[in-house]
């Protein structure tokens, strides 16, 4: 550069004016078409912004630090992936057990941080400020990220195991997939405003904690380098996505006080949908790590009692309050995951991925986390359904459930107090009935019965024959409709769900690793006793 | 407000509606107490079918494999739905009980509460 | 009301971390830390402040803030980041 050697060396903006530049100075005013015409969904949900501009992107995040940080995540968590592969990882994870829990991620999870990332681009063209605007881009780009990653990372476990093949086809279709898909489909076509408040701040800031502290510190304790590092460099962006969350809130809040019912009312659904949706990581954190960290009901003390209690005390003096239903939520911290993994249990033939019941160490560790009801309500449950395997003749449910028409979960939880009562819930709506799991979703239906009454849900699909796989006759003597819904659904009878101690994964795993696929319980195969 | 859309007015179709079940009603069946089975149970039925094949040729299928299941006396089970309690008639059908397309009907077996209090 | 809800960071337990984490608690002598598999969280109530000069003291180079976003796993709290701190609080 000697040709300009005798120039002065600009000043180096501060990072707040670079930041500034950015999201103000790349804005411009419309002349030529109506801005009503370019934003055409900002208005209909009834939010009322007067100034754009008040918009404060706590992170002052620009491209060039964007670009430079990401790009170092990248490289550090490709770095252990390869190691991870290079070293036959998949084979030092505790047991076979703890890889069952990855096919769910997988199956059902992935395709969330793709939905999501289809949900942020649309916000960062609907809105009309320009620092939300390019939040939201900069998330779309994460959360694309988010799915390639995970994706990328367990390709490698689909090498050696069952179930992770099809995970595309197995989100669109599997029965109890039904339930994250339609979480995001449900919040990606609701308004900018109720999206952003549904994803950014409901789900992201208030829940997905549990499902990336916790739930990713007891991979890295099951000796899982590759999906702990993916779940870290995820959670990185997850943090800014946070402070996103927060930051709209009380944008909103700030911007007109005819706007915190709404954002209360939002609150107040999201909060119990993904409420609803973490059921099934609480499964995966007390049934499915074979090594633990901590049980669900104490993350959820700490994530949602303890932080999400500052939370909302910091927003008290916007006029908004915790979330309707909160207390709902603690009653059943101390039994959702037993009853979740009951069902996977008895209904484990129409399963992606096979079950186990808890051995005696895990029933003892129950006892301790769950005093108040292991041992009364599930513990002689589990002790019936081994004997019953003992047996040769398990437990086992073959018919289809009464599904929630909103979280699309089956009917299976039970009186907030009282765990031996389902919980029964209608209403009537044009002269058809409508099923809840719970007061929560009854008032989300309530609410909005339009957005519900078409709501696509598995058991009634299966049973209007809209389930079954192309080529399949209904009409032929040996038909049978539910085997021919596993197959719509690309779950395989004998290969995808069934027993672990019968399972291929199991068998294999012993063959590979010369250890137990079940740490507690002892070898399956020759394999292991060979060597020990 | 039915739901706030783009457009006013919006009406989503109704996806379960009877006519799409080729002839049959969904009727969704819950044994009380007994969590075992872990959710109540959603079953096709022809609407004419009478209640004593319920009892004798559906409940068995669904719920024979549970300890107590043998031991219920069929005349002391309480019957109800979300309208109250109910008396039913093995000779009626489904819709002579006023069972419309998604009606849930619950029964209660007093003293048989789930295999060792466990559901 | 004085803040006392607290607030908290949550970083990778690795060797880029460490100087982080001594620097938060040199600055903040409420900062209470949980170590957990391959994760330290690090709760503070009311407020917490991470300096720059003292994290470059004990890295021994130059550190940008903005770093932090590698090793970053969870934060709760509001954020106020500026060149040369990054602070949570709450308000309440």
């Amino acid at each position: 550069m000697a040709a300009d050697g005798d120039l002065k060396p600009i000043k180096k903006l501060s990072l707040k004016e670079n930041y500034a530049l950015l999201t103000r100075g790349l804005g411009w005013e419309p002349t030529y078409e109506k801005k009503e015409e370019i934003f055409r969904t900002i208005d209909f949900e009834g939010i009322k912004i007067h100034d754009w501009e008040k918009w404060e992107d706590p992170f002052r995040l620009t491209m060039d630090a964007y670009w430079k940080y990401q790009g170092e995540k990248e490289r550090k968590l490709y770095a252990i992936i390869d190691a991870f592969q290079q070293n036959n990882g998949q084979f030092n994870v505790t047991d076979a057990r703890y890889v069952q829990a990855l096919k769910l991620f997988l199956n059902g999870i992935v395709g969330l941080e793709y939905a999501s990332h289809r949900g942020f681009n649309i916000l960062g063209r609907e809105f009309p400020g320009v620092g939300p605007r390019i939040a939201a881009q900069m998330q779309a780009i994460d959360e694309l990220r988010h799915a390639t990653t995970q994706i990328h990372a367990i390709s490698h476990y689909n090498r050696f195991f069952e179930g992770m093949a099809d995970f595309p086809h197995q989100f669109d279709r599997v029965w109890y997939l039904s339930i994250p898909k339609s979480f995001f489909e449900d919040a990606v076509s609701s308004g900018p405003f109720e999206f952003i408040v549904a994803i950014s701040f409901a789900f992201e800031y208030v829940l997905t904690n549990l499902a990336f502290m916790p739930w990713m510190s007891g991979a890295a304790f099951n000796g899982d380098m590759s999906t702990v590092s993916f779940g870290f460099s995820a959670q990185s962006d997850e943090a800014r996505h946070m402070t996103l969350g927060i930051e709209v809130i009380k944008f909103l809040l700030e911007q007109d006080p005819d706007n915190v019912p709404l954002v209360q009312k939002w609150i107040d659904k999201w909060f119990w949908r993904g409420y609803r949706l973490l059921a099934l990581l609480a499964t995966m954190m007390d049934y499915m790590l074979p090594k633990r960290v901590m049980s669900w009901s104490e993350a959820w003390t700490i994530y949602y009692e303890e932080n999400g209690g500052a939370l909302f005390a910091d927003l008290a003096r916007y006029g908004i309050r915790p979330p309707k239903y909160a207390d709902v939520t603690i009653k059943e911290k101390q039994r959702v995951s037993h009853e979740m993994w009951s069902i996977f249990y008895s209904v484990r033939n129409a399963v992606g991925f096979p079950v186990w019941l808890p051995s005696a160490e895990e029933m003892d560790w129950f006892s301790e986390k769950y005093p108040d009801t292991f041992d009364r309500y599930y513990r002689p449950r589990f002790e019936h359904w081994r004997e019953l395997e003992e047996k040769g003749t398990p437990f086992t449910n073959m018919t289809l459930p009464q599904l929630c028409q909103v979280c699309q979960w089956p009917c299976i939880y039970t009186e907030p107090d009282d765990p031996t009562e389902f919980v029964h819930r209608e209403t009537e709506y044009q002269g058809e009935t409508f099923h809840f799991c719970s007061d929560g979703c009854k008032d989300i239906f309530c609410n909005e019965p339009e957005k519900y009454v078409h709501a696509w849900l598995p058991v009634h699909q299966i049973y209007q024959g809209n389930c079954f796989p192309e080529g399949a006759d209904p009409t032929a003597p040996d038909f049978n409709p539910l085997v021919a819904a596993l197959q719509y659904m690309g779950i395989k009878p004998g290969v995808d769900g069934g027993l672990m101690s019968q399972h291929v994964d199991a068998s294999r795993w012993e063959q590979w690793t010369s250890r137990p696929a079940n740490l507690h319980e002892g070898a399956i195969t020759q394999a292991v006793r060979k060597t020990t | 407000m039915p739901v706030k859309a783009i457009k006013p007015g919006y009406h989503g179709e109704f996806r379960d509606r009877v006519e799409n079940f080729r002839g049959q009603q969904l009727l969704n069946i819950c044994w009380e107490k007994h969590t075992m089975f872990g959710w109540p149970m959603c079953i096709p039925v022809p609407p004419e079918m009478p209640f004593g094949a319920l009892l004798e040729q559906v409940l068995p299928g669904i719920y024979g494999a549970h300890p107590d299941f043998a031991r219920i006396k069929w005349n002391e089970v309480q019957w109800s739905s979300a309208k109250g309690p109910f008396t039913p008639d093995p000779s009626k059908s489904m819709v002579e009980h006023g069972f419309k397309h998604k009606t849930q009907i619950r029964f209660r077996t007093p003293g048989l509460d789930g295999h060792n209090g466990a559901g | 009301m004085s803040n006392i809800q607290p607030v908290f960071i949550a970083l990778q337990a690795n060797n880029d971390t460490l100087p982080i984490i001594e620097a938060i608690c040199s600055d903040n002598p409420q900062a209470q830390v949980n170590e957990y598999p391959a994760m330290v969280k690090i709760n503070c109530p009311g407020r917490m402040v991470i300096r720059r000069s003292s994290v470059e003291e004990r890295m021994g180079r130059d550190f940008d803030l903005r770093e932090l976003q590698i090793n970053l796993i969870s934060l709760a709290g509001e954020v106020d980041e500026s060149e040369d701190e990054f602070v949570l609080f709450w308000k309440a």
